[in-house]
């Protein structure tokens, strides 16, 4: 039944017993008031003399004090027993039993030496995330349940990043960007990205843009750690190493309060890439290719754990692009282990130590799928469906009516620099629309270049439309007058990541999935257009970076 | 039914009030119906938010069953009805903590099926509530994003249970934390047993769905711990119910 089993065995005890129960088993992350701090006490010292001590110390430490009589619970502390903190070290791990990368990430979040899939498991959570869409509602939860003056957990550890509906009329949406000013004000959040000038995004010198690609160019993606977001792609920030999956409101509102979230843990289906990467394909090809052979529920409750020779030669772009997809297949996360890339790309961004964890030769898997790299063509995923997969050059008779590149999986600097690749000195048939993920990919389309011309011009002459300012624009359809909706039943190629009916707006509009080079390519045709029928490759795969003018 | 929205948009709290209003308009925050009667229309200073309703007027959560049979209309869909099709995204501007957009989130429910293949509608144009209790589905049904909106949507719709084969994860967990929705899994494939607009009626007790008029009953998977969570009305109902936390909010 999956991983929404919360307080598992305890279900139908009284309210002693489970406190029991819970002392003694591995709960650890509960919300006390005052009043339950007093039972928790007594049942403690019945339990255990011997640790009461140090555990009613804890508790009581972290009990806050009513300064007014009409104050609500205003904190949620959360106290480990004595009983199950055990010092953690990752030594301890690989001598005991072997785990996967995942599994060693959330034992080690949650305070053991050893976790197993299928088990229930109270996680330590290092980064929460949320945006306007979900942010308002978790804010409205945290207030309701732990009080209209509660404190979340730790204010340096939630990052807001408003990105979903932000350049907009819509009079709601703008309101919701505003509630979260008022919370990151009110609880002194470190990390809020905020926008004002919605009529030119440049004069917002914290705006970002898309959730997912901001977090990982903030720094906030740390191999090891947990991050949670209320948003389905925070499976995003996989790509470097750590845990990361998308909770709803509820979940978000009992971290703000607690710092703590229940979950099972998953079992890892291994996906291993040998050989080269075709220079013809991108990270979106690969996935694309995995959805469609596994389904878009064929890793529900399971955790995608990506290796081999190709991705560890992958960019932490091209990485983001694999992991950010895991969803599609109903997958809870998905790994890449922490490699050089990784600490290269982190090197200026965090200064936060971090574990890195890889898994162990002899972890066991719930499943293992192997890829000749080179074998793979370009492919899309046909309307309605992310695992409806067919070659490119199968649907040349499709007739398209524009194409838009952008979002978290598609619209990051090396999307923009592929897209340019193709388009560059050529003129497209159809209107082609990019939106950029955040201000960093903006500014690098402005500042990178390709034979002298910047990316921006290679746009302009081919006739692109955009960049538009960054945020998740057409992806998720949004208000009305959203930057590229599809408002009428048209055909759209998109670098993004999903095209279930009235995914981008028009429940008539059909949507194919594809990668930068495909979508670039067929906005040249007019048809879904496999890219090498437009454009002469090199024989060896060329990185992103590679084709850029170094003194850009 | 038309709900009246009393919003102060940022432009209008230049009026001053006194700092006691700070608790009587609070942010995304429901207040009990006593307590709100004196204040028909509080405004306050800095905040985005107020409600002419509560909760309790607009939501069923933690009274979604009364009894072991719940009975009523089934609304059939097909496989993989994301949360797209369930709660398009133009309508996630509602905050579903504030009752009144709680209550317009139920009229767009599976707004988003495309009217070619579902040509009867979950909730009728203009209506606030559905007129099906328990909706019938495939496989993975809620994949797709991890709005909370789209079981809050259903449940606020009037629904009380989907039945499907299978879940995607997100949306399963989201239903018992939110209590909307009594997420049953079949063991059996039910898409082709059920038509939309047929009385049906699920048995707690027994694990079963019924087919009130092919009078078939078929099996499905005990809810198990997520049975008690839906009852109490969420994840944070039944910790507090169960005592794994204060009982009182206040």
């Amino acid at each position: 039944m999956g991983d929404c089993i919360l307080l598992s065995s305890q279900a139908k005890v009284t309210c002693s017993s489970s406190m029991m129960a819970f002392s003694q088993s591995q709960f650890s992350g509960i919300l006390f008031t005052r009043k339950l701090l007093v039972s928790q006490n007594m049942l403690l010292r019945k339990q255990n003399i011997a640790t009461t001590g140090l555990t009613r110390q804890r508790l009581f430490s972290t009990c806050p004090k009513r300064k007014r009589k009409d104050s609500l619970v205003t904190t949620a502390s959360v106290a480990s027993p004595a009983t199950t903190s055990r010092p953690f070290s990752s030594a301890v791990h690989v001598v005991q039993q072997p785990m996967t990368l995942t599994e060693k990430i959330l034992a080690k979040a949650a305070n053991r030496p050893f976790v197993k899939p299928g088990e229930n498991i109270w996680v330590n959570v290092d980064v929460l995330m949320t945006h306007d869409v979900c942010g308002p509602g978790t804010i409205g939860i945290f207030k309701r349940e732990f009080g209209e003056n509660a404190k979340v957990w730790d204010p340096e550890k939630v990052v807001i990043i408003p990105d979903h509906y932000i350049f907009t009329a819509d009079e709601r949406a703008n309101r919701n960007v505003d509630i979260l000013r008022q919370f990151a004000r009110e609880q002194n959040i470190k990390y809020f990205y905020d926008i004002t000038d919605r009529q030119n995004f440049l004069k917002n010198p914290d705006y970002k843009g898309v959730c997912h690609i901001a977090l990982a160019q903030e720094g906030h993606t740390r191999p090891g750690e947990v991050l949670f977001g209320t948003d389905s792609h925070t499976c995003n920030a996989g790509a470097f190493g750590m845990f990361a999956t998308g909770i709803g409101n509820t979940d978000a509102g009992f971290i703000l309060g607690t710092g703590k979230l229940l979950i099972k843990v998953p079992a890892t289906m291994k996906f291993v890439f040998h050989g080269d990467m075709p220079d013809y394909l991108l990270a979106k090809d690969l996935i694309l290719q995995v959805i469609g052979d596994i389904s878009v529920s064929g890793a529900t409750y399971r955790t995608l754990e990506f290796s081999g020779d190709v991705i560890s030669q992958l960019s932490m772009e091209e990485r983001q692009t694999l992991c950010n997809m895991a969803i599609e297949a109903g997958g809870k996360n998905a790994v890449i282990p922490c490699d050089a890339t990784t600490r290269q790309y982190l090197e200026n961004k965090t200064q936060r130590p971090y574990e890195v964890f890889q898994t162990d030769s002899n972890a066991s898997f719930y499943s293992n799928r192997e890829y000749i790299t080179h074998q793979l063509e370009p492919v899309v995923a046909k309307p309605h469906s992310p695992d409806n997969r067919d070659l490119a050059k199968n649907c040349s008779n499709v007739k398209v009516d524009r194409v838009y590149i952008g979002s978290c999986t598609g619209g990051k600097t090396e999307d923009f620099i592929a897209a340019a690749r193709i388009l560059k000195d050529r003129t497209v048939k159809i209107p082609t629309f990019l939106v950029p993920a955040t201000r960093q990919v903006y500014d690098d389309i402005h500042r990178l270049s390709i034979g002298g011309r910047t990316l921006v011009q290679i746009f302009q002459d081919a006739g692109c439309i955009g960049p538009a300012p960054p945020s998740c624009a057409a992806c998720l359809g949004g208000p009305k007058d959203t930057f590229a909706r599809i408002n009428e039943p048209l055909v759209c190629v998109s670098t993004t990541n999903r095209n279930f009916p009235g995914r981008m707006g028009s429940k008539d509009g059909q949507v194919y999935l594809a990668s930068p080079y495909t979508a670039a390519a067929t906005a040249l045709t007019g048809y879904v257009t496999d890219p090498r029928q437009v454009y002469d490759f090199s024989k060896e795969h060329r990185s992103a970076y590679s084709l850029v003018d170094s003194a850009s | 039914m038309k709900a009246s929205l009393c919003f102060v948009s940022l432009a209008i709290p230049k009026v001053r009030q006194p700092k006691s209003f700070s608790q009587i308009c609070r942010s995304l925050c429901t207040l009990s119906p006593n307590k709100f009667a004196a204040r028909k229309r509080s405004f306050h200073r800095g905040t985005i938010l107020c409600s002419t309703k509560s909760m309790e007027q607009v939501s069923q959560v933690g009274k979604k069953r009364d009894g072991d049979l719940i009975r009523g209309k089934v609304f059939v869909v097909g496989d993989n009805i994301d949360t797209d099709q369930i709660i398009p995204a133009e309508f996630l501007t509602l905050v579903p903590s504030v009752p009144e957009e709680y209550e317009k989130l139920g009229s767009y429910a599976l707004f988003g099926l495309p009217e070619k293949e579902y040509p009867i509608r979950f909730v009728e144009k203009d209506q606030l509530h559905t007129n099906y209790r328990i909706i019938v589905a495939g496989h993975n049904f809620g994949c797709g994003s991890s709005r909370e909106h789209a079981p809050i949507a259903l449940g606020a719709a009037g629904a009380v249970a989907v039945v499907a084969k299978s879940y995607a994860r997100i949306f399963f967990r989201n239903c018992s934390a939110t209590g909307e929705l009594y997420p049953w899994e079949s063991k059996e494939y039910l898409v082709d047993h059920f038509h939309t607009g047929q009385e049906a009626e699920i048995d707690f007790r027994r694990n079963i769905i019924r087919n009130l008029v092919s009078n078939k009953e078929f099996e499905l998977e005990p809810l198990g711990d997520v049975l008690p969570v839906v009852d109490a009305g969420g994840l944070f109902e039944y910790a507090r119910k169960s005592g794994m936390i204060a009982r009182s909010k206040e």
